[in-house]
């Protein structure tokens, strides 16, 4: 029996397998769909990977192969080109590929790193026609910088999304002419810097509190028509604008890939899509752990890398000395907190630290992020902006941990407040 | 005065440079170079794909390894519609030297 399987071999899963290496499990194995590890970051050739953990500005690629140089000499077996279709809680792991067929798989824990994916534009309902040549950005990135081709020559990016502004301007450097990337919400939900350096750089203009309300073509797509919308985010008739374009890239949020999860009964949170953590990245059923995209949407890569070593150790840990004990602390989103993690803090250790990650749900200026349980505050952080489009991180001593009950994590009121909102 | 945001990090800091070239808003010194450098002559990395053969993929990344002026980023760019390269390459190989006398190169990003 191996000790660790780790589904997924892009970033998350590549960090938490060299950790539970480094933390004395032997027998490793990583499962990976596509042909070759790295994951989606394959497909970011840009640069920005890194900044964090290596103080340095990599590419996708270069990020990846940091961690898969890291593989060699470690004895941890890697397994590309299999798909696994099926996991349960007693960690079998049912896989198929081209020179096995399907196979059964058994370790003493699972790490769950699969990554999300793109969401669709039949996730977002977009009235009009259904011609061609309406994509994810995704997908384009993946035809342009893995493939080869370009997917076509007048854009129009619907979202602001990191992956849009990225592929706004690599379509751009690529020839195509991009006439308009339209968001819907008054902010953006991408970085700044990818606002700076992929729109602003071309002249590409951003259209906020807009969304396409028409798309016209029969076989190809011909014309998009996008309309200003209102505080409740209807369009507002008479101020619509077409665009003649072939394509329309979407890059309207990701989706933690958690078919495999769901199946298997682990605890989910509907509204993100996201797996239900405890603080050593465990999911509700015993030695699953998980860490990555699967997990919450990350936008940097560092930060997947730092979660995943955590959750490699923890898994670690799991394997050598058994299911951590100790009374469950539920966290719970205040006012402004869009999404949470973890979401439940084993109150066992009193040393060390706990790391809390999450998203405002609207954009707030000088405010502090308050901690507190029972009404009472453990901790404040000071923060200038916070966006929904950045996840957050702030860091608590576990000695704070109440015996029991609830800590929630909210924004101050505007008037610096700390009552119940 | 200029105001601008810094790119250099995720930060995305808010900078202004003054007419002698003071930089305020960054949150450290890489910030002020590229708040300087930015109003004198601005620059910018490229990354881009060229052609392989012999790989199981068609396309190999590429960056340049400086940052090149903004300027000639079109021009940059066509010269890579020219290089083909052949499996095996390394990160860190050369793709195309010296681009446009700049003594900029552009190099592989990922070996395959
Ligand atoms: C387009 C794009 C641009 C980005 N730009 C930046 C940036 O500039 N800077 C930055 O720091 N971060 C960036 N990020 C974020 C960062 O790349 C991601 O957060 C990170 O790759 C997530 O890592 P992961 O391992 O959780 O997921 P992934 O990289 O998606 O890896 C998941 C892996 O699991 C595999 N898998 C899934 N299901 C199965 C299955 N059933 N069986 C076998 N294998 C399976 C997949 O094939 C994949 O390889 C970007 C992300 C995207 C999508
Ligand atoms: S000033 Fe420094 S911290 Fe701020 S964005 Fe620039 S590099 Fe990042």
């Amino acid at each position: 029996m191996l000790d660790l399987i780790v589904i997924g071999g892009g970033p998350a899963g590549l960090a938490a397998a060299c950790s539970a290496h480094e933390h004395g499990l032997k027998n490793i194995l990583i499962i990976e769909r596509g042909a070759e590890l790295g994951g989606i970051l394959n497909q970011c050739i840009h640069n920005g990977f890194g900044l964090h953990i290596f103080k340095e500005e990599l590419t996708g690629p270069e990020y990846a192969a940091r961690f898969i140089e890291k593989l060699k000499g470690t004895g941890i077996s890697v397994m590309t080109n299999t798909m696994v279709l099926k996991i349960t809680p007693e960690k079998q792991v049912h896989i198929v590929n081209p020179s096995q067929g399907y196979r059964i798989l058994h370790a003493k824990a699972l790490l769950l790193a699969m990554g999300c994916r793109e969401r669709t534009r039949g996730a977002l309902c977009i009235p009009g026609e259904r011609p061609a040549g309406i994509l994810t950005a995704g997908a384009a990135q993946r035809y342009v910088n893995i493939e080869g081709f370009l997917p076509g020559k007048r854009v129009v990016i619907l979202g602001s999304g990191d992956i849009g502004l990225i592929m706004a301007r690599r379509m751009t450097l690529e020839g195509a002419k991009v006439l308009a990337c339209v968001e819907i919400m008054p902010y953006s939900s991408g970085l700044n810097r990818n606002i700076v350096q992929c729109l602003r750089d071309f002249d590409i203009p951003l259209y906020l509190s807009h969304t396409v309300t028409d798309i016209k073509g029969r076989r190809r797509l011909e014309r998009v028509i996008i309309s200003k919308v209102d505080k409740e985010l209807k369009a507002i008739p008479g101020t619509e604008i077409e665009f003649e374009c072939d394509t329309l890239l979407l890059s309207v949020g990701l989706i933690p890939e958690n078919e495999l999860s769901a199946e298997a009964g682990i605890e989910i949170d509907w509204k993100t899509n996201g797996l239900i953590v405890y603080d050593n990245m465990e999911t509700s059923v015993p030695g699953i752990f998980a860490a990555g995209n699967v997990v919450h949407v990350h936008d940097l890569a560092d930060f997947v890398t730092e979660e995943s070593m955590r959750a490699g150790a923890c898994a670690a840990e799991y394997v050598q000395n058994g299911e951590r004990a100790g009374e469950t602390v539920k966290t719970v989103k205040g006012f402004g907190i869009g999404s949470l993690v973890p979401h439940k803090i084993r109150k066992e250790a009193s040393k060390g630290k706990i790391e809390f990650y999450f998203r405002v749900n609207e954009s707030f200026k000088n405010r502090s992020v308050i901690i507190e349980s029972n009404n009472f505050t453990l901790a404040r952080f000071k923060r200038k902006v916070m966006v929904p489009g950045e996840m957050e991180r702030v860091t608590l001593d576990r000695a704070c941990i109440p015996e029991s009950g609830e800590i929630t994590v909210k924004i101050e009121n505007e008037d610096g407040g700390n009552e119940n909102d | 005065m200029t105001e601008l945001i810094c790119i250099v990090c995720p930060m995305g800091c808010r900078l202004s440079i003054d007419d002698s070239m003071n930089v305020t808003g960054n949150s450290c010194k890489r910030g002020e170079a590229y708040g300087r450098q930015e109003v004198i002559d601005p620059k910018r990395i490229i990354t881009s794909t060229v052609r392989i053969e012999g790989s199981a993929f068609r396309r190999c990344p590429v960056k340049t390894d400086r940052p090149i002026q903004k300027h000639l980023v079109f021009e940059a760019m066509k010269l890579l519609d020219g290089v083909k390269l052949v499996s095996p390459v390394n990160a860190g190989d050369f793709a195309l030297k010296n681009i446009l006398k700049t003594e900029v190169n552009f190099v592989v990003t990922k070996s395959m």
